[in-house]
């Protein structure tokens, strides 16, 4: 009783204590790099227009096919004479908006469905597990790619496929989180008082579970820019002309040895992105995590 | 016995409770009568696993979904049966008319919410008059400073309190909507010796300031004695003894287990070497004994106790009542 006591005692100021979780989040070299290639790619997305103009990423010159960088084009332009780096900054707004908005849309299923099944358990609980387990039996890019193809390739389409092959684990996870929660005795006090199932859900359950949901989201956002960009590179995804990473990969691999750095740029692009908030995803883990204090 | 009924805040009949599971069933209560009056304070007493919590969840039909089941009885709470209420009524009852105590006041309270919104959220559930934010967090500091502690301290998050503190807030959450029955389950478990009298002696004087009816739950005779007027021990989901505080603790006239329990707890006044401890154990609730559910650790052991239930019967002018074949007709007391 004395030890679980602790343990709570410590839970307790993990919550309360933001600064804390971020003193030691500010320890962690790597997750500070993270942090701050994240913060670089989310300006770069915002402030895009005011880097360069959206139409330097559809004006076609000619005479300036499959150049090399220079000062006039930093990153070299393309096979029908684009500039490559207004490409990849608003490229940047796809990978982010697809990464972040697929990732809050299957955490709010996760939420819904993982804390009803945590917090009822019961028959609700079998169905809903047993449906999501058919889901995971099939690789998640199949699943993704198996949608797109049922509903046709483009962006709309794109964000319900990943969104689906995330939903599964997301789901299972906040479950299990729930489930840890749902046996204290503070769930039974919040009854005794005359609370609904709701506001418990709402009040009590899930704020005692967000440490593991932050770092949840934040791993996969980085997992669903990637599928993001493997989705648009083999075509199943954002089309061209839009200026997608996965989509530049896709167009430039023609010219794999005439023009390498059409593969350098995006893909490096691509890298950071999903680098940066893996960073960051690990970083909060570790700060977050009750056992590593000190 | 036939009291007034409009003095009968809580009425408990037969009540049998068991908890189902695939491999066995336990018969955690097994015909537990209990009558408590307004403002009446009642002491469960009783060992481990004797079915004493399993009762107070009963009255706020609490017991664990899917494994819990009351199999028989009723229980009223101020003449209404809440056995058959809905769930959107008995969270009403809940907070308002009877409210709960837990025994571990750190695990009782929400981590992530600072103690003055847990009070606040105590008071809006069962708001009726539309208070305003003012009056709620006049009302939050009211209630703290009733068990004790500044009200500046509401701002504070549970683990920035004590122990004793903690369980302080939990009773003056409990207390929040002035309910009519508290039920403290070991409110004083958790704490050490000299907080545990502070915690009681603070408990008696809000129970005599609001009038609020108590039941106590406890495996301490001493807590029991300082808070109680009557006192019901239990064992083995059955109340074997029930009298006034005084008649259960100083009288002289007992159930056998209740004699075994005094001897177990050391006495200033005799220097005994050791303490006699109840020989044997609870019996398994699984399979319970026919007869007298504790006959096979029962000194006085006669033919009829393994083999019939004994009634309870009434003992002198006051209010005892055991349960055992000992006081029965024929056998004389």
């Amino acid at each position: 009783m004395a030890l679980s006591a602790k343990t709570r005692a410590r839970k307790a100021k993990k919550h309360s204590e933001v600064k804390e979780v971020w003193r030691r989040f500010r320890k962690n070299k790597a997750a500070m790099i993270g942090l701050g290639l994240a913060i670089l790619i989310v300006l770069v997305a915002v402030f895009a227009d005011v880097i360069v103009p959206y139409d330097r990423t559809t004006t076609q010159v000619a005479e300036k096919r499959l150049q090399g960088p220079s000062s006039e084009h930093p990153f070299g332009t393309d096979h029908l004479g684009r500039d490559l780096f207004a490409r990849i900054v608003h490229g940047s707004r796809y990978s982010l908006f697809i990464g972040v908005s697929t990732s809050v849309l299957s955490l709010v299923v996760g939420c819904l469905l993982g804390a009803a099944c945590g917090y009822f358990g019961g028959r609700l609980d079998n169905v809903v597990m047993r449906l999501l387990d058919v889901f995971m039996s099939v690789p998640p890019v199949l699943l993704s790619l198996a949608v797109v193809a049922a509903l046709g390739p483009n962006l709309r389409n794109l964000l319900i496929a990943i969104t689906i092959s995330c939903v599964p684990g997301t789901v299972r996870l906040i479950r299990s989180v729930v489930l840890t929660v749902v046996d204290q005795d503070f769930i039974d006090a919040a009854r005794s008082y005359g609370a609904s199932n709701l506001r418990i859900i709402v009040k009590y359950v899930l704020p005692n579970a967000i440490g593991p949901i932050i770092v949840h989201t934040t791993m996969n956002i980085a997992n669903m820019i990637l599928s993001a960009a493997g989705l648009s590179f083999i075509g199943m995804g954002v089309q061209p002309p839009a200026p997608e990473w996965g989509a530049l990969l896709s167009s430039a691999r023609v010219y794999m040895f005439r023009a390498p750095y059409l593969l350098y740029f995006p893909g490096s692009a691509i890298l950071m992105a999903a680098l940066s908030f893996n960073l960051v995803g690990d970083g909060l883990r570790d700060a977050l995590d009750p056992r590593l204090r000190n | 016995m036939a009291a007034a009924s409009e003095s009968v805040l809580l009425e408990i009949e037969d009540l049998h409770v068991v908890y189902q599971t695939d491999l066995s069933t336990v018969y955690a209560v097994n015909g537990v009568d209990i009558r408590l009056d307004y403002g009446h304070t009642l002491g469960l007493v009783g060992e481990t696993g004797a079915g004493k919590t399993t009762v107070a969840l009963s009255i706020l039909r609490l017991l664990p979904e899917r494994t819990g089941r009351v199999s028989r009885g009723t229980i009223r709470i101020k003449g209404r049966d809440i056995m058959t209420l809905p769930e959107k009524e008995m969270r009403e009852i809940r907070g308002q008319t009877v409210s709960m105590i837990f025994q571990d006041p750190m695990s009782a309270l929400n981590p992530v919410i600072t103690v003055g919104d847990q009070i606040a959220e105590a008071i809006l559930l069962h708001d009726k008059q539309g208070l305003t934010r003012v009056q709620v967090e006049e009302r939050v500091e009211e209630m703290l400073q009733m068990v004790g502690i500044e009200p500046e301290r509401k701002n504070g998050y549970p683990h920035q309190f004590s122990g004793g503190m903690q369980q302080r807030v939990v009773i003056s959450m409990a207390l929040a909507c002035n309910p009519d029955l508290l039920i403290a389950d070991e409110p004083t478990t958790a704490l050490d010796v000299t907080i545990q009298a502070q915690v009681l002696a603070m408990m008696r004087r809000l129970q005599e300031e609001l009038g609020t009816a108590m039941i106590v739950i406890s495996h301490d005779f001493g807590v029991v004695a300082e808070t109680c007027d009557f006192v019901a021990v239990m064992y083995a989901g059955e109340i074997v003894e029930y009298g006034t505080a005084e008649e259960v603790l100083d009288g002289n006239i007992h159930h056998p287990y209740t004699v075994g329990l005094f001897g177990s707890i050391p006495s200033l006044e005799s220097d005994a070497k050791r303490l006699s401890p109840i020989e044997g154990l609870m019996p398994d609730p699984t399979a319970l004994p026919p007869g007298c559910k504790f006959a096979p650790r029962c000194p006085h052991r006669m033919d009829v106790c393994t083999e019939q239930k004994p009634d309870t019967y009434l003992i002198g002018d006051g209010d005892l009542k055991i349960m055992c074949h000992l006081f029965g007709e024929g056998t004389g007391k």
